[in-house]
């Protein structure tokens, strides 16, 4: 098909060159003043996300695995997929001492997703990721999957929980972009996450959970 | 007309005869149009944002050439394999050769555009490859047999009671219940097996980043995410308008593009995948293709007027506010694209001999052009392409197919009349006396007066008035 690659392209260029275009000038500014003064980025991004169904969990550096624990296990949730080569992954585990009520198991994502596929969709019921912060704005999380987090991590068990650190938070996406150097090094894959999967197709009803995740949880760790 | 052009006047009249359409468009548009005021009652944050946008587009048509060549530099060296169609054919070609190369029996696609213009379903389906579409609207509308009324809300045709019958009809197990909730849940159930077992993944793409090779993908279902993560092998389409130069002029387009459409601040979902599966990572396909298709596109991009066209960023806000669309629907238009947008992007892609009445269907009331967040004169542009559709030597395909001789007659009398003052006297005069007597069923009223009052002529001219108050004649 680089026939129909070059035609297009000279047609393209030659038209362009007959009759030019001056776009005006990009002025970002208006994007660049949206910001909110630190103490009313989580606050707002708490209250935007929980207008669309996400739930919310507070906690330390120290206790979040336990935190995490404790909702889980109340919440009745049997199994929980995680991240072992992570950071994060290896806190849950140490993290993870006895409660009262039967923990969920931890399932380590350590393998391909063709060998974990019909457990990822059939048996385990939520998965842990990180996230690289949260956006004020918008009220969304920045999910940068990695080859130790894989991206359906967060895409194919019931609840996604995510770990959001109150020391990352942006005013903007376009805020997120630059201070994160996105553009220098983009992987494979980038997610922002706003709340649980929903739609609104059938009559404007808003429904939860129609594909990914039903619910999602953030656990604020807390400096 | 000719014999296999759309009857968009016969489909809008069965479509106002219905009232529970009507019906469901009006709850729906008004539902719309109220969600996007709220999210821009800031005025000068809309204005900003909004010059931003538009600059954004223009400057990614300014240099488009440059950048689609760029676009195919960056994706291929993240791994992605471009591809380059000059017409829907060539475009369906392509994926057929992918999905045969991939021995592929179950196809999953997200919501495209672009696969809409292509008929990409239909073909597939002549291959013997099962294509399921899987945003919830789409698969409601692909069950029901029929097209999508809408490019961000395919099923808003139907009410609940419709899409609930639909249901019982055509899934085995289902309950006869009206309940959005327990609908929802039944479609989650089939289409996960169906994501599970997908050999390959379909999907459009909202804007590509030359900079960085990335395809952009917002939603809030996360189907399209499914359908890019999940199977071995993703084929992305877009349209070759969808390029933008860098990544940072992604965040104003998104910024504006769900407001606009349904009122949200951002959807749940925004999905930027810059390649295939890499050494060491554990998901994601191993082959990510990207079809760029021009179909007219070009063609369109020739004319510096109608270039205007390439700016959409496919929001739907124009329809919702359309007065001729919420009346009637998607379907009367029989077009992928509907309403204000389509209105002119159809008639260039397919010519003026099928799509030369589309333009038609318009009041000129400009709601389009004020809420459109990249600020695309979409009447200017209707305008011209009224004027091609009867003048032929024009830019766009087909050219003068709709030149009626009666109608030229018509305007070259009224042109005589008015450059000549004594026959503008004596029309004047004529059909202040006449006028009131000519029956409303004359061939030439017919069509105006079958559903409008006919207008009466006042009993004097506006001249003779004039005069009367003193006022000198020239
Ligand atoms: S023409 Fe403007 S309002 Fe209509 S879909 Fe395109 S961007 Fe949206």
């Amino acid at each position: 098909m680089s026939d129909a690659r070059n035609s297009i392209l000279a047609k393209l260029r030659a038209t362009r060159d007959a009759h030019p275009l001056t776009p005006p000038a990009s002025d970002f500014t208006p994007i660049e003043a949206k910001v909110w003064p630190e103490e009313e980025r989580l606050p707002r991004i708490r209250r935007l996300m929980e207008a669309v169904h996400t739930e919310f969990l507070d906690a330390t550096e120290a206790d979040w695995p336990a935190v995490l624990r404790g909702f889980l296990a109340r919440e009745g949730v049997g199994s929980l997929l995680y991240a072992p080569a992570t950071e994060a992954g290896k806190r849950l585990v140490e993290g993870w001492e006895k409660g009262p009520l039967p923990a969920p198991t931890l399932i380590p994502y350590d393998r391909p997703l063709e060998d974990l596929k019909p457990r990822l969709f059939n048996a385990i019921d939520a998965g842990l990721t990180t996230t690289r912060g949260a956006i004020a704005e918008t009220g969304s999380l920045i999910l940068w999957p990695t080859a130790e987090e894989p991206r359906s991590l967060s895409l194919i068990p019931h609840i996604h929980v995510a770990l959001l650190r109150a020391d990352m938070l942006h005013d903007t996406f376009l805020q997120a972009v630059r201070a994160q150097g996105w553009a220098q090094a983009m992987p494979t894959n980038v997610l922002l996450v706003s709340g649980p999967s929903k739609t609104a197709d059938i009559e404007q009803t808003l429904a939860y959970g129609v594909h990914g995740p039903k619910r999602l949880i953030v656990l604020v760790i807390h400096p | 007309m000719d014999g296999n052009a759309p009857d968009f006047a016969a489909a809008s009249r069965a479509a106002l005869a219905d009232p529970e359409l009507r019906g469901n468009f009006r709850r729906a548009m008004d539902g719309l149009m109220s969600k996007r005021a709220a999210q821009f009652a800031d005025t000068g944050e809309w204005t900003g944002v909004r010059a931003l946008a538009a600059a954004v587009r223009l400057r990614a048509l300014s240099k488009l050439p440059e950048l689609l060549e760029k676009l195919e530099e960056t994706c291929t060296r993240n791994g992605i394999t471009v591809h380059w169609a000059a017409t829907t054919d060539d475009a369906n070609a392509i994926a057929l050769d992918i999905l045969h190369k991939a021995n592929a029996k179950l196809v999953v696609k997200g919501k495209s555009m672009v696969t809409e213009e292509m008929h990409l379903n239909a073909v597939l389906e002549q291959d013997g490859i099962e294509v399921l579409e899987s945003d919830l609207g789409e698969y409601i509308v692909q069950m029901d047999g029929t097209m999508p009324s809408h490019i961000i809300m395919p099923a808003i045709h139907l009410n609940t009671r419709q899409i609930a019958h639909l249901f019982k009809r055509k899934l085995k197990d289902a309950e006869s219940r009206e309940d959005a909730a327990y609908l929802t849940d039944l479609a989650r159930r089939v289409l996960r097996a169906k994501f599970e077992a997908a050999d390959v993944g379909m999907s459009g793409v909202n804007a590509a980043v030359a900079e960085t090779g990335t395809l952009c993908l917002i939603e809030n279902e996360g189907n399209g995410r499914m359908c890019t993560t999940v199977p071995p092998v993703h084929i992305a389409f877009m349209g070759l308008e969808k390029v933008v130069e860098r990544l940072e002029d992604v965040p104003p387009v998104i910024s504006l593009l769900p407001r606009s459409a349904t009122g949200q601040p951002i959807t749940t979902y925004v999905n930027m995948i810059s390649g295939p599966r890499k050494d060491g990572e554990k998901d994601g396909p191993r082959e990510v293709h990207l079809v760029i298709l021009d179909n007219g596109r070009s063609g369109i991009y020739a004319d510096p007027e109608l270039r205007d066209t390439l700016r959409c960023i496919r929001c739907g806000a124009c329809m919702n506010h359309c007065p001729v669309y919420t009346k009637v629907g998607g379907h009367a238009y029989e077009a992928p694209y509907p309403g204000p947008i389509g209105k002119i992007l159809v008639p260039q892609i397919e010519g003026l001999a099928k799509r030369g009445a589309m333009p038609h269907a318009c009041t000129m009331c400009n709601a389009c052009v004020e809420i459109c967040p990249v600020k695309i004169p979409i009447v200017e542009i209707m305008g011209r392409l009224r004027v091609e559709a009867v003048r032929p030597g024009g830019a766009v395909k087909d050219g003068g197919a709709k030149a009626s001789r009666t109608e030229s007659m018509v305007w070259s009398g009224w042109a005589a009349m008015n450059a000549s003052p004594t026959a503008y006297r004596l029309a004047t005069a004529a059909m202040s006396k006449l006028g009131n007597a000519a029956p409303s069923s004359l061939p030439v009223l017919k069509e105006w007066t079958n559903v409008r009052t006919k207008p009466r002529f006042a009993g004097r001219t506006l001249h003779d008035l004039a005069r009367a108050k003193g006022i000198p004649d020239v």
